[in-house]
């Protein structure tokens, strides 16, 4: 009895409008906005800034450049709040990484790939015990990471409170291998033709990207998740084993994380106790900017890619400026941060209101 | 003759303080409707959830055919591998998914690691075809009405290879129509040899559709009945345990005994709300029980939400006792409003409070904020209502979350009662609760009124409404159609004025 | 019908009983805590000190009153005012306030601004002019703290945006406001009086009058006027009602949009206060450091009182010893000498042991574990009731 027992009626065929409307009634439509918001400021800031090589390719890789680390932990922060959860422990975790890298490798002559697999090996178990216990202690995420936080921070000073930059040859050619783009490019001041360059952090990062959207969109692993984050109890009664796709998200997390923080390393080449403060709120911000909801089951993991690009376009708008105080930054994010999300909350009352 | 396809032995299950289940048997054959009856707190909803695996239980067996030992399932979920499907009262899908990721949540047909959409789709389309519900199966589940998502939530169930479908009151969100569809479709699943079992408070749908009938009594087995062998008046007795005398006692007040001399208590005039319920008159009396009648959305709970301003009115007034009111809870509740919301749940019980902050709360909130109440007085109004509404509930401070649906109710009514209000609404304030409790309140309702209270009583049960009311107002389509009056009033006159026949029009 | 089980409790167990009461209710957890941790104190001072009790000692020297317990609930102060909003805002909005650590060092810069404008000679940062009385400055602080709690309620209670977004705009925004406010340095503020609030009241001659620290009356005292409104208002359970259940609360006349709007209010203004604290312990504002992961202490205290995060019931007297707790652990660890940077680590272990034995979980848990070791019981869990 595999199949209904009713004899089958004419199978309903959809019309392409039907179908394109559904797939943007839900949240997409917001991720569509916050795209065409960032086109918006970016092109803004390319004609405003125009001596200043705004508008080069170089500029902008340069944002990518600065924060592969960002843009994984942020696609992994979506789907820990897609599934009604949250991570705030990202930035202590980074920190700790960082420390790890750059103590082992300089004080303890550890070999740099030895250091990778170590760190992504730590991110895995910190995330299965902070899966374990919001899984199956079913305690809030919000202090199961916080406690994560505090515990990685801790860590961090006691592997060394020093600030100890990365040497290692190995690590040191990771960091600095580029991929140059043949065109794009400006001629500065000097006179030379500076051609734009991503670094291999940067793919990396994509390439993680593409594969927590891939799994949250196309494996039944993702569904889940979404389901969960839906809601609970009916995933539950639906037969999902939602324990055990918490933890796999909040392992997974660990291991975003820990390549984030390895990503993030490549870039700041060097560990300290400070380093990575309040990123877990960049993060969050990013998926917010990108359209993620808090209470779960809705969001879209490009969103906290495009999240991330708004973020650093409006530091890059402050550090062009150059005249503004380093707080400006923060309040402008904060301003465009508000905008998103008034825009949400109107756009989910409309739709509310409709019904 | 045929292996049953659940046997359950002696099955018993303490709650702390509470004997849930007494050595309880049930078995389900294959190709039969077997309806699973009991008032609130009998057990029924135990027995399910043991026999799903939600609930553990202690002593007893449950076989399932194909199984030559006894089973024990742990969670829905093994439940389901054996093939026992439940659908809730409340729909438990995930409104942000689509129609076609509900129906295929965690069992998606997939192509190595990743799941197949297209196909996801084109067998959702299929299955909801098949039931005959129509529906953009691409679509957000959380975009479609109640009783759409409550028919996703059935084909779910039974595209699960199901053996065993246990329908929890599931026709409680529906209307007819869909409520003659869903039959018709269980029919069907019998027919091709699946057991069903059938959880309903309506006694007229299960005589509709069920072929035998399992009564529990307080956690004790009844007994199994075949339907013709139990008539309804036999079955309400077996759920009751006494005879069934407590209804023909209500007596409904009629017309003649309500004073009209005086302005009306309430008086609405093009009430109205954009969206909502179209403009309409109506007036209650003092000492008058005023009924709503109309099918599930034919605006009878938007006449009570417009006029106790729960959804603010964008035309019309509103006059109480010849003084105009604004259109809010607060504003209503100073003129002398009272209002028991439909859903319990949602915008009645505050769960985690006590049952004596439950009931004071309301009263509090009419004096404001920073005139409280003092223990004293608390207690000595939630003494008097727990003791006239019979409130089972083992202290006063007991959240109120821990009581069973009935006393729930009471509560709510407790709460509005301590009020000392002129105008009480009850909106479907006998649903989802046992047979005795029901009783009470009408009788309650019809000596509230007989005391000089007016009340309007909104019910889908028309045989309770023409036991209590002595005017009802008819609605249909977000209008209000009509109004009968005492001699007027019958169960086919109501029909035919909700149906909208001519010669029920005016 | 009349009968009516009030009293479920038969007389030979009415002692049980009421010892099962003690020991469920959500008080306790946080008390034994408590204890747990001030033994553990007392043994380190012991250990160090080398005479037992001394962790108890008061001493009075030079007219004040000194000694670890002293230290700590002066330290505790603003952790425990910035708590106590924290409570009521988790309690009707069933999410957190992340923005009150910045808010505190925001309202404090705009003080510290107000009370003088002072021409900023190199490596001198000192506010030599007072442009308005030091009172109205401090109201000023209150004023734009309120302001801060308006803007949050305001985006939770109208909007319906979850709370921990709502708050993430000041979050980020908030201490980069009062890096601008102040030119992003380090403000100090010149008048004796500015510092009674953070340290001791002193007379002209500069000898303390008071013999105990300011922080701990200005914390007594929004403990006492805050558990005084709870008690002689119906505002408690108001809040509750409308944290459980925001639609029954409505239909009951409740204005929730209002009750939650004055919950933020409230944080943003304990805020305040605890940022005024905190600089005049200082003689000034440093925006970078004012109320910093202060929050996430907040929070932390909120849950080890036994108050859930998911909102509804709250106990202030919870909120109070979870703070004092959290602030007693940081001295036992200050003590064996972990330094600032490492004391997270040893805060996250004592967390995650409270909060394990906390879970609901661990008991069914535990019951299958020894199932699993003694066969013979049956494998059943203890269960909760129905719903």
């Amino acid at each position: 009895m595999a199949t209904p027992v009713l004899k089958a009626r004419a199978v309903r065929q959809n019309t392409l409008w039907q179908r394109l409307s559904a797939q943007f009634s839900g949240n997409n439509f917001l991720v569509l906005i916050t795209f065409a918001l960032f086109i918006a400021i970016y092109v803004v800031g390319v004609l405003v800034y125009r001596s200043k090589n705004f508008g080069s390719l170089n500029s902008f890789f340069d944002m990518l450049n600065s924060n592969p680390g960002l843009i994984v932990i942020a696609a992994g922060m979506a789907m820990v709040m897609i599934s009604g959860g949250i991570d705030i422990s990202v930035g202590g975790q980074v920190a700790m990484y960082c420390m790890m890298f750059a103590f082992f490798m300089e004080k303890k002559g550890a070999n740099a790939y030895t250091m990778i697999l170590i760190v992504l090996l730590t991110g895995i178990v910190f995330g299965f015990v902070q899966g374990i216990l919001v899984a199956y202690f079913r305690i809030q995420p919000f202090i199961v990471t916080l406690a994560g936080m505090f515990f990685a921070r801790g860590m961090t000073a006691i592997i060394s409170t020093q600030t100890i930059d990365i040497t290692n040859r190995s690590f040191m050619r990771l960091a600095t291998f580029k991929i140059k783009f043949p065109f794009g490019g400006y001629t500065n001041a000097g006179g030379v033709y500076q051609q734009p360059f991503i670094y291999l952090s940067v793919v990396l990062a994509l390439v993680a990207v593409a594969v927590v959207y891939a799994i949250m969109t196309w494996t039944r692993f993702g569904r889940s998740v979404y389901a969960v984050g839906g809601s609970e109890q009916s995933a539950l009664l639906m037969g999902l084993n939602v324990k055990r796709i918490k933890l796999g998200v909040y392992t997974f997390m660990g291991f975003l994380t820990a390549f984030g923080g390895f990503l993030f390393c490549l870039f700041s080449t060097g560990g300290a106790v400070e380093k990575a403060q309040g990123f877990e709120m960049q993060a969050i911000a990013s998926s917010v900017i990108g359209g993620t909801l808090l209470t779960g089951g809705v969001g879209n993991i490009l969103g906290s890619f495009i999240g991330v690009l708004v973020q650093t376009t409006i530091t890059k708008f402050i550090n062009f400026n150059g005249t503004l105080a380093n707080g400006w930054s923060s309040i402008v994010l904060g301003a465009i941060m508000s905008f998103f999300i008034i825009l949400q909350s109107v756009f989910a009352m409309v739709r509310a209101k409709r019904r | 003759m045929v292996e049953p396809l659940v046997t359950m032995r002696g099955i018993t299950k303490h709650f702390p303080g509470v004997l849930a289940l007494d050595d309880v048997d049930f078995t389900l054959a294959p190709g039969e409707i077997h309806a699973l009856m009991g008032e609130n707190g009998a057990g029924k909803s135990t027995l399910v959830k043991v026999l799903t695996g939600a609930e553990p239980f202690e002593t007893g067996e449950i076989r399932l055919a194909g199984n030559p030992a006894p089973v024990i399932n742990h969670s829905p979920q093994e439940a389901q591998e054996r093939g026992i499907s439940t659908v809730y009262q409340e729909v438990n899908l995930c409104p942000n998914l689509s129609v076609a990721e509900n129906l295929f949540a965690g069992r998606q047909p997939h192509h190595g690691m990743f799941v197949d959409r297209r196909e996801v789709n084109r067998q959702a389309a299929r299955i909801m075809a098949d039931i005959g519900v129509d529906v953009v199966v691409e679509r957000q589940l959380g975009e479609h009405s109640l009783a759409v998502q409550q028919m996703v939530a059935i084909a779910r169930a039974i595209s699960i290879s199901a053996k065993v479908l246990i329908l929890d009151e599931p026709t409680s969100s529906l209307n007819e129509q869909e409520v003659a569809r869903l039959f018709e479709l269980i029919r069907k699943l019998r027919d091709d040899g699946m057991g069903v079992i059938f959880i309903t408070h309506f006694l007229h749908q299960v005589y509709q559709v069920c072929d035998k009938i399992t009564v529990l009594r307080n956690g004790h087995l009844v007994g199994t009945y075949a339907i013709e062998a139990l008539p309804r008046r036999d079955l309400v007795a077996a759920m009751l345990g006494r005879a069934f005398d407590d209804m023909a006692a209500i007596h409904r007040r009629s017309e003649d005994e309500v004073d009209r001399g005086g302005a009306p208590v309430i008086a609405a005039r093009g009430l109205g709300v954009r969206g909502g319920i179209r403009p309409f008159d109506l007036d209650v009396y003092a000492g008058e029980v005023v009924g709503l009648a109309g099918l599930l959305g034919s605006g009878r709970t938007e006449v009570a939400r417009a006029i106790y301003g729960a959804d603010a009115a964008d035309e019309g007034t509103l006059v109480v006792k010849g003084a105009p009111v604004k259109h809010s809870p607060i504003d209503s509740m100073r003129a002398g409003m009272a209002f028991c919301p439909e859903s319990r749940k949602d915008e009645g019980c505050v769960q985690d409070l006590s049952v004596r902050e439950n009931i004071v709360l309301a009263e509090q909130t009419k004096r404001g904020a920073f005139r409280l109440m003092s223990r004293a007085e608390q207690d000595r109004i939630t003494r008097e209502y727990v003791d006239l509404l019979a409130i089972k509930t083992a202290s006063l401070d007991t959240p109120v979350k821990q009581l069973s649906g009935g006393n729930q109710q009471k509560v709510i009514v407790a709460r509005w009662l301590a009020t000392h209000p002129d105008f009480l609404i009850l909106d479907e304030p006998t649903r989802g609760i046992d047979v005795g409790t029901k009783a009470e309140i009408q009788r309650l309702c019809v000596e509230l009124a007989g005391e000089g209270m007016a009340i309007l009583f909104i019910s889908s049960e028309i045989d309770e409404m023409l036991r209590t009311c002595s005017r009802l107002g008819v609605m249909r389509d977000l209008s209000k159609v009509g109004e009968l009056v005492d001699d007027e009033m019958s169960s086919s006159a109501i029909m035919s004025k909700i149906a909208g026949d001519e010669a029920g029009d005016d | 019908m009349t009968e009516r089980p009030v009293h479920a409790d038969g007389e030979p167990r009415r002692g049980v009983a009421v010892l099962k009461a003690i020991v469920r209710h959500r008080i306790f957890f946080a008390l034994v805590c408590l204890a747990l941790v001030l033994l553990l104190n007392m043994i380190v001072t012991m250990a160090t000190s080398g005479s037992p009790g001394s962790f108890f000692k008061i001493v009075h020297t030079n007219g004040t009153f000194n000694g670890p317990l002293i230290t700590i609930l002066n330290r505790s102060s603003e952790l425990i005012i910035v708590a106590l909003g924290m409570t009521v805002v988790v309690s009707c909005s069933a999410g957190v306030d992340i923005s009150v650590g910045a808010v505190m060092a925001f309202s404090s810069s705009v003080m510290v601004w107000l009370l003088g404008y002072g021409t900023l000679a190199q490596n001198d940062y000192h506010v030599k002019a007072y442009v308005v009385p030091l009172a109205l400055g401090m109201l000023a602080a209150l004023a734009v703290g309120s302001l801060c709690g308006l803007w949050n309620g305001f985006l939770v209670s109208r909007l319906k945006i979850q709370p921990m977004v709502a708050t993430l705009i000041l979050y980020t925004a908030a201490r980069g406001a009062a890096k601008v406010v102040n030119s992003g340095q380090i403000l100090k503020v010149d008048l004796p009086n500015f510092r009674w609030f953070g340290n001791f009241i002193q007379n002209g001659a500069g000898r303390n009058i008071i013999p105990l620290p300011t922080p701990i009356f200005i914390a007594a005292g929004v403990v006492l006027i805050v558990a005084l409104v709870l008690r002689f208002t119906a505002l408690g359970m108001n809040i509750q009602s409308v944290g459980i259940n925001n639609r029954a609360s409505r239909i009951l006349g409740l204005n929730s949009a209002r009750i939650i709007l004055l919950a933020y209010v409230f944080a943003g203004l304990c805020a305040a206060i605890a940022g005024i604290i905190a600089s005049s312990r200082i003689g000034g504002i440093d925006a970078q450091n004012n109320g910093k992961m202060i929050e996430l202490d907040a929070i932390l205290a909120v849950a080890l009182g036994g108050n859930l995060l998911s909102g509804g019931k709250f106990s202030l007297a919870g909120t109070v010893i979870g703070a004092i707790t959290i602030q007693t652990l940081t001295t036992v660890l200050y003590s064996i000498n972990v330094s600032a940077d490492q004391l997270p680590l040893y805060k996250a272990i004592v967390v995650v042991v409270i909060v394990v034995l906390q879970s609901t979980e661990l008991r069914p848990m535990l019951n299958r574990a020894a199932a699993f070791v003694r066969p013979r019981r049956p494998a059943v869990a203890v269960a909760q009731a129905g719903e």
